[in-house]
């Protein structure tokens, strides 16, 4: 837990939102209500959202949004507290090397290429996420996987079935698999993600490999429910991911 | 009129003569060649419609039937002729029979091709003429009830849910929308055949059906009068059934369609073969049915970097032109595509994408040119991501683009909800209406950065299509030269349903829709 260095007599176990002063509460919100606007619809505005706990709930700003559903900007105060103390998040809990530290953990430690196959699996054809790890180019000034001396990075592309995914990675034997999942919408990544570590499971890979997955709505929580050996969400880089893959082959004797 | 980015008109010039000598030459293999969809969409074109009893569309249960008896290098059109003149019954009814197992279409009398062809005219005739009927329906419409000024607001919905979308699109164009998209499932581009009826269920998108074009189609015409405009309605003529989309799309009246000669290879990997053949065909049915196509260049900028390889966005839109000439698009009809994508970080990043999109108007002064908004540095930061945004519609309205798809404040996070839609025509009309006329009011200064960097994308442009006019398009493509991805000539999906064309091969609509078009494009 971090220090907060603004003020100093904050109960950590009974924590709320702040807007300016210390335990005010204050959240703004927005949402569309399929009524039309007027003075009803803000009046219902304000009672849903003090069914939600919220006390003194104001509309700032209200829309028609053309058919009879009006659109709401909102402010209210937060009466709910959270006890910070207790809070228990499973991540990726591992010192970040950079890529010059990956290289040269990979020649002491591993001695060999590692090598990494990954793909936008399943119907998701969204490769932003893979490329952004994988590519020479990188992303934000990280440069991805296939620029790390000591690394043979195959970046499969988009719509690829957790089959070939699976053959392209014995035909290479490598070392780890990366899953990248953009399109969640209705979950439809659940399925295809789990499909996947049951095959391995099936083809009595799942040991032998460091399985990874990726993505905006992907983490580390579920990447472990689902079978993963880790899952890397928004603000990931390819150093992030690497340090990981070096670490789990050291760490489970793979090399 | 003078260059404002003191472009040099010469090396345009070199540039477009590259890309029509390159168009030339994938012409003459696109020219020897059909395709499944191809076939496919000629039946449908003749009244082929339905499914069978496990859902297969009629129209692929009776190419399947003339692909197996070997007879697809003749054309289904030829088949069916001959199928018409032996049985005296229409196209559908032959279809049915096919279906059912009772007629084998490779097996029926052959006739001469002259003697099919004329059975079959009459039936080919009568769909071109309804699709003319909807051209000048469009044209009727925009006249009487009217359109909004360029650029035009368009705007997409995705729920998957046809009825849904119904609901999102009535509410988008009461707010202002000129053009709605009606984005396609995840995936089917890779389906090999066009699922039939109204659908329900889609991820990220709704189905490409023919009856979910018509109950849109239905939906926006009924509030024209409301609105005080027509609205266009938008969908997505890619994947492997990119001339069977074409067709529906022209049957149900569409407006624009997303339409490009390369994109599928690269970003669906389907076989470049035969994307190039389907292309074609598709173009042709758009060009004459008077829809504004849409190409994919904007696609490259999510994977390849904005400002180092905005060049293969030119080389490619100059490509998409002459590709579209040769189908009988008019200049009017091409809705060059590009992007707002480069690296909020980079410094005077606002003056290079304002460089590219000022190039892209003077070099295409007629096409409606689609503008696509940020979507790779797009973070999940709503609040930045509405000032992105209206970075990208400043520009848009400086350098005067015409189809301009409104960028989300929420991209990145989910497919539009209701309020996003409306966030976003909220802050685009503001931009558009406050600073309508600021292009004509601004010069640029000589050798600064906005002229250099243009000049240096036009060079590079031009470099790389004099390379592709030596090297052949599809080595090219083999090769990684368009937005970093490879594709192998024989790789990827499709290629099977590519077949060489025999003596005696006919396609009635590409007779019957090009006689009426001007082919064009630089020789």
């Amino acid at each position: 837990m971090s220090e907060c260095k603004a003020v100093s007599n904050i109960d950590f176990t009974k924590v709320k939102p702040y807007g300016d002063t210390l335990n005010d509460g204050k959240v703004q919100m927005s949402f569309t209500l399929p009524i039309p606007a007027g003075e009803e619809a803000n009046e219902a505005a304000r009672q849903l959202m003090q069914k939600m706990g919220f006390e003194e709930p104001a509309v700032v700003y209200f829309k028609d949004l053309g058919i009879d559903y009006t659109y709401f900007v909102m402010y209210a105060n937060c009466s709910a507290t959270i006890d910070y103390t207790t809070i228990e998040v499973p991540k990726v809990d591992i010192e970040f090397m950079s890529m010059e530290g990956v290289e040269e953990f990979i020649e002491e430690k591993i001695g060999r290429d590692v090598v990494i196959v990954g793909a936008c699996t399943g119907t998701d054809a969204h490769t932003v996420g893979i490329d952004a790890i994988m590519n020479m180019k990188g992303f934000d000034h990280h440069f991805g996987l296939e620029r790390y001396k000591g690394m043979q990075a195959y970046n499969l592309g988009s719509q690829v079935p957790n089959e070939e995914l699976i053959a392209k990675a014995v035909e290479l034997k490598a070392d780890a698999i990366l899953v990248s999942q953009v399109v969640t919408q209705k979950n439809v990544h659940i399925p295809n993600m789990t499909e996947l570590i049951e095959m391995l499971e099936a083809e009595g890979l799942r040991d032998k490999m460091v399985v990874i997955c990726g993505g905006p709505r992907v983490s580390h929580e579920l990447a472990q429910e689902l079978g993963y050996d880790a899952g890397f969400g928004p603000g990931s880089y390819a150093n992030h991911v690497a340090t990981f893959v070096v670490n789990e082959i050291v760490e489970r004797g793979l090399i | 009129m003078k260059s404002k980015l003191n472009l040099d008109q010469s090396v345009v010039d070199s540039a477009r003569t590259a890309a029509g000598r390159i168009a030339d030459d994938v012409q003459k293999f696109i020219d020897v060649h059909t395709t499944v969809t191809v076939e496919r969409t000629v039946c449908r074109l003749l009244g082929i419609d339905g499914v069978d009893d496990i859902e297969i569309p009629l129209p692929n249960v009776v190419v399947d039937n003339i692909k197996e008896g070997g007879g697809l290098g003749k054309g289904a059109a030829y088949w069916l002729g001959c199928a018409v003149l032996e049985t005296k019954l229409d196209t559908q009814a032959i279809a049915e029979k096919v279906s059912a197992g009772e007629l084998d279409l490779t097996k029926v009398n052959a006739v001469s091709s002259d003697e099919a062809y004329a059975a079959i005219l009459p039936t080919a005739e009568k769909t071109v003429a309804r699709i003319k009927g909807n051209r000048e329906k469009r044209e009727e419409l925009l006249k009487t009830v009217g359109e909004g000024p360029k650029p035009y607001l368009y705007v997409i919905v995705a729920t998957g849910n046809i009825h849904e979308d119904v609901v999102q699109a009535q509410a988008a164009a009461k707010q202002g929308a000129d053009i709605i998209a009606v984005i396609r499932t995840t995936a089917q581009s890779l389906l090999d055949y066009v699922p039939y009826g109204a659908t329900t269920e889609g991820f990220g998108g709704t189905y490409a059906t023919q009856e979910n074009f018509r109950i849109m189609r239905k939906a926006l015409d009924d509030i024209a009068e409301e609105t005080g405009k027509y609205c266009r309605l938008c969908n997505y003529c890619s994947g492997l059934c990119m001339p069977e989309i074409a067709a529906m799309g022209a049957l149900e009246r569409l407006d624009v369609m997303l339409n490009d000669a390369i994109y599928g290879i690269l970003f669906r990997d389907i076989n470049m073969q035969r994307t190039f053949v389907d292309q074609y065909f598709s173009r042709i049915i758009n060009a004459y049915a008077g829809i504004i196509i849409n190409t994919g260049e904007d696609n490259y900028l999510t994977t390849a970097d904005a400002y180092e390889e905005g060049y293969t966005v030119l080389a490619s839109q100059l490509l998409n032109e002459q590709f579209g000439l040769r189908a009988g698009l008019s200049n009017e009809q091409l809705g060059l595509g590009h992007a707002f994508e480069m690296e909020p970080g980079l410094e005077n990043g606002f003056l290079y994408e304002l460089s590219q999109a000022l190039m892209a108007r003077e070099i295409f002064p007629d096409a409606p040119l689609k503008y696509m908004p940020p979507t790779k540095y797009m973070t999940g930061n709503i609040f930045r991501g509405h000032v992105q945004d209206a970075l990208f519609n400043l520009i848009a309205i400086w350098s005067k683009q015409s189809l301009q798809l409104l960028g989300m404040l929420t991209e990145a996070i989910h497919t539009p909800h209701l309020q996003d839609r409306y966030l976003s025509i909220e802050n685009a009309s503001y931009i558009f209406n406050n600073a309508r006329d600021l292009g004509d009011e601004v010069c640029y200064k000589e050798g600064g950065i906005i002229q250099t960097h243009a000049n240096m994308v036009v060079g590079k442009a031009n470099e790389l299509l004099c390379s592709i006019e030596k090297d052949g398009m599809f080595a090219t493509i083999e090769k990684g030269a368009f937005g970093g991805v490879k594709r192998p000539l024989d790789g990827g999906k499709g290629l099977d349903g590519v077949t060489a064309k025999d003596e005696g091969y006919f396609n009635p609509f590409i007779d019957l829709m090009l006689d009426e078009l001007e082919v064009g494009g630089v020789r």
